[in-house]
């Protein structure tokens, strides 16, 4: 089309409208392509936001009408599950349903995306829905625009923001980043069930709109290497269960299956008993790190959000990173602007910027945890057994002395791993996260 | 009159098309307790039957000249389904919206959008107006009716295909039972439609980026200057008395009418429906 911008961004997720909303308040033309039928359409995740750092991009986001809050988080689990028991671990604060309100709060990315993005339109972004970006246009090397599957569909800009998600065909295509690793990505499921707020509240001892989260592991995912979560929405219950890709081509097995066993747990079923299932959606995560991070800028455009792999996986933040990088990408964006310059040395602000915040260096910090996981399978299958073992001796009470009792742990311990395998795993678990 | 000699001069049609936003879904769920449709959390679209009446709709003003207005009434939400209609080439939206408005059947509806007809045809004279033949959510088949009564219009309902438009008159194919007709008919007209019409065109970018740009009137109760009483829940008689779904029916048997099959059906027919016996040999057999 005739029209030119100064900005087109690729993809309505946290990412993309973060930086339209920061570069509509500056007044720069932006154009946002969404191939879903409206922002989030497309979006699925476990659903936890943090306040702080969406805050940076909409300083007074409670006071939005409509915000799309589901729970105000007080409490994070933590379950280490073997296939029929489970360790329990939970911190409440009272300072979170005070002072520290909305820290961390659930919403339904459906709902949400769609309202985010209308905060960008009402600040004069123009968002574009049901329409899929095929390509970039590119000339003489560096990026001028979009090409998008309508009629006289070409958008031209000064810059692009590629926002698509974990899945970016288009960076991809373009050579910007390799194409997806299946040991990198992991496949997750999603199942969304109803249950009435009284009952929430009652099953997880919570009031005034307050909630829980519960982060899984252990043998969640048939032996693989994977993660479950469940949090408190508020009148349904998100349950998703997450395993390497690799692994899933692997072992054959279904996603579904799994959930369905998931659901069945003992610590789980109780949680959602009577509800009834609403939606059910996969999708995956970047859980590669550091290491699988492409080049995040060159000539006339950036990169943000999942499709720059930025995932924290052991504190499941990304739609955070997705936002902060976002906005990051609007301020380089911005100043660029001022000198007209879009070449990537210009551009490369942005990595600084990255590099001097918390984004870059969480991923650094975690950059060997992916690979700890899915190089160390006993955690998802004979650590459990071992843990299962290990509380059914010491909490059944019978003639043996607790000595016998500590005595069988350490021999099962012995024998299905052995100490030093034990003492290696723990150090470089910790070594993977330090 | 001078609208009507401006009219011969320019033939210019002005079309005005109702719509309406339904959930996606015809299996939408039914609130055992107060009988009435949950909609929260079914995505809502624009009523299928509705977008082939705009895509009818744009197609005739491009070959004839004019210009094309669509309304719905409903919740502020219907925004959307307004600008799907922008999107294939409408040229206005007007969105009815007031809570006055709520819990209409299709008397209060067909009261309501004839008022805003009205309206816009005290500025620009409205010729056409289509609709889709019924709605997905509940089938009735009667606000366009309902609308041509009440406007005085011709009205000529399922739509089929349209053969030729001229400035004052259309000719149109209609299926009824068994076949189809052809009729025509002056201005002003009423038209419901049917599917096979046309599927709407995929909008090219610069017509996407109008829709979303461009400002949709809203209009209230007064805006429309209506009686209240003829409004919303006020003005509707219609009650629900019971909202089922129909039984599943098991499949019949099959009768394998090769062997004995037929005789054995026979047989056990016989066996199990006295009645029938009775009725086909009379009392006496
Ligand atoms: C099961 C699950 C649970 C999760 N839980 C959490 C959590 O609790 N907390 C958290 O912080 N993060 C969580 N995440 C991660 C989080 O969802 C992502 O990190 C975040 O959505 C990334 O945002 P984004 O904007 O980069 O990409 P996305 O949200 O994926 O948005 C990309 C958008 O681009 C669009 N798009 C893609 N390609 C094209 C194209 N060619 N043309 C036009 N549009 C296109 C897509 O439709 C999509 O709307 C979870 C993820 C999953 C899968």
């Amino acid at each position: 089309m005739n029209e030119t911008f100064d900005v087109a961004i690729v993809g309505a997720g946290p990412a993309g409208i973060s930086a339209a909303i920061t570069l509509a308040n500056a007044g720069i033309k932006t154009v946002v392509v969404e191939r879903g039928e409206y922002p989030g359409a497309k979006n699925m995740s476990g659903g936890v936001l943090y306040g702080h750092d969406l805050g940076q991009i909409l300083p007074d986001f409670t006071k939005i009408p409509g915000f799309p809050i589901e729970r105000n988080i007080i409490e994070s689990r933590i379950w280490y599950l073997s296939k029929e028991a489970g360790i329990s671990v939970g911190y409440r604060d009272s300072i979170f349903a005070g002072e520290r309100k909305q820290n961390v709060f659930t919403v339904g990315r459906a709902k949400f995306d769609r309202w985010y993005a209308d905060q960008a339109r009402k600040k004069g972004a123009l968002i574009v829905p049901a329409t899929v970006v095929l390509d970039l246009i590119r000339e003489n090397g560096r990026v001028t625009g979009v090409q998008t599957g309508r009629a006289d569909g070409d958008i031209h800009a000064k810059v692009v923001l590629i926002a698509d998600g974990v899945n970016s065909r288009l960076a991809v295509t373009a050579g910007f980043r390799p194409d997806v690793k299946p040991e990198h990505v992991a496949l997750a499921v999603k199942e969304v069930i109803e249950l009435a707020p009284e009952i929430i509240d009652q099953r997880f001892g919570v009031s005034d709109g307050n909630g829980v989260t519960t982060e899984i592991l252990g043998a969640v995912a048939g032996g693989m290497d994977g993660v479950g979560v469940l949090y408190t929405n508020k009148a349904s219950i998100s349950l998703a269960l997450g395993a390497n890709l690799a692994d899933f081509s692997k072992t054959k097995l279904k996603p579904y299956d799994l959930i369905e066993t998931f659901k069945k747990h003992p610590m789980v079923a109780p949680l959602i008993a009577g509800g009834k299932s609403l939606e059910y959606t996969a999708h995956w995560l970047p859980e590669g790190g550091y290491d699988t991070m492409p080049k995040l800028y060159g000539d006339g455009y950036l990169i943000a959000g999942d499709s720059a792999m930025l995932f924290n996986a052991p504190h499941r933040e990304g739609s955070n990173l997705a936002m902060l990088s976002g906005k990051m990408a609007a301020d380089t964006i911005i100043e660029a602007m001022k000198t007209g310059d879009f070449s990537a040395k210009s551009l490369s602000a942005y990595n600084t910027k990255l590099s001097e915040s918390k984004i870059l260096q969480d991923m650094k910090k975690y950059r060997g945890f992916g690979g700890f996981l899915y190089d160390h399978k006993e955690i998802f299958e004979t650590m459990p057994e071992i843990v299962q073992f290990g509380g059914r001796e010491l909490l059944t009470v019978n003639a043996e002395s607790k000595k016998t009792k500590q005595d069988k742990i350490i021999k099962k311990l012995r024998k299905d791993m052995g100490i030093p395998r034990f003492v290696r795993l723990m150090w470089s678990g910790f070594r993977a996260v330090k | 009159m001078i609208t009507i000699v401006l009219r011969g001069i320019f033939c210019k049609l002005h079309i005005v098309c109702c719509i309406k936003q339904v959930p996606d879904t015809t299996q939408v769920k039914i609130d055992p307790q107060t009988n009435t449709l949950i909609r929260t959390g079914v995505e809502s679209i624009c009523n299928p039957y509705d977008i082939v009446a705009v895509e009818a709709a744009v197609k005739l003003a491009e070959k004839n000249g004019g210009k094309v207005t669509v309304i719905t009434m409903g919740p502020p939400q219907a925004d959307s389904a307004l600008r799907d209609c922008l999107a294939v080439g409408a040229n206005e939206a007007i969105l009815l919206s007031d809570r006055a408005f709520a819990g209409a059947d299709t008397l209060a509806t067909s009261y309501t959008l004839s008022q805003a007809v009205k309206k816009i045809s005290a500025t620009e004279q409205v010729d056409i107006v289509i609709c889709g033949k019924q709605a997905i959510d509940g089938d009735t088949a009667q606000v366009g009716p309902g609308l041509a009564t009440r406007l005085g219009f011709e009205q000529i309902t399922y739509i089929s295909e349209v053969i030729s438009a001229s400035k004052d008159k259309i000719r149109v194919k209609r299926e009824v039972d068994g076949g189809s007709e052809i009729i025509e008919t002056k201005y002003p007209v009423l038209m419901t439609v049917e599917l096979e019409l046309g599927l709407p065109r995929y909008a090219s970018l610069p017509e996407l980026v109008r829709s979303v740009r461009q400002e949709v009137k809203v209009w209230g109760a007064v805006d429309i200057g209506a009686n209240i009483e003829q409004l919303g829940l006020k003005g509707s008689p219609t009650s629900v008395k019971e909202i089922f779904a129909p039984k599943t029916r098991t499949g019949g048997a099959v009768i394998d009418a090769q062997g004995n099959g037929v005789n054995q059906f026979l047989d056990t027919f016989f066996q199990k429906e006295p009645e029938v016996v009775k009725e086909i040999w009379g009392g006496g057999a």
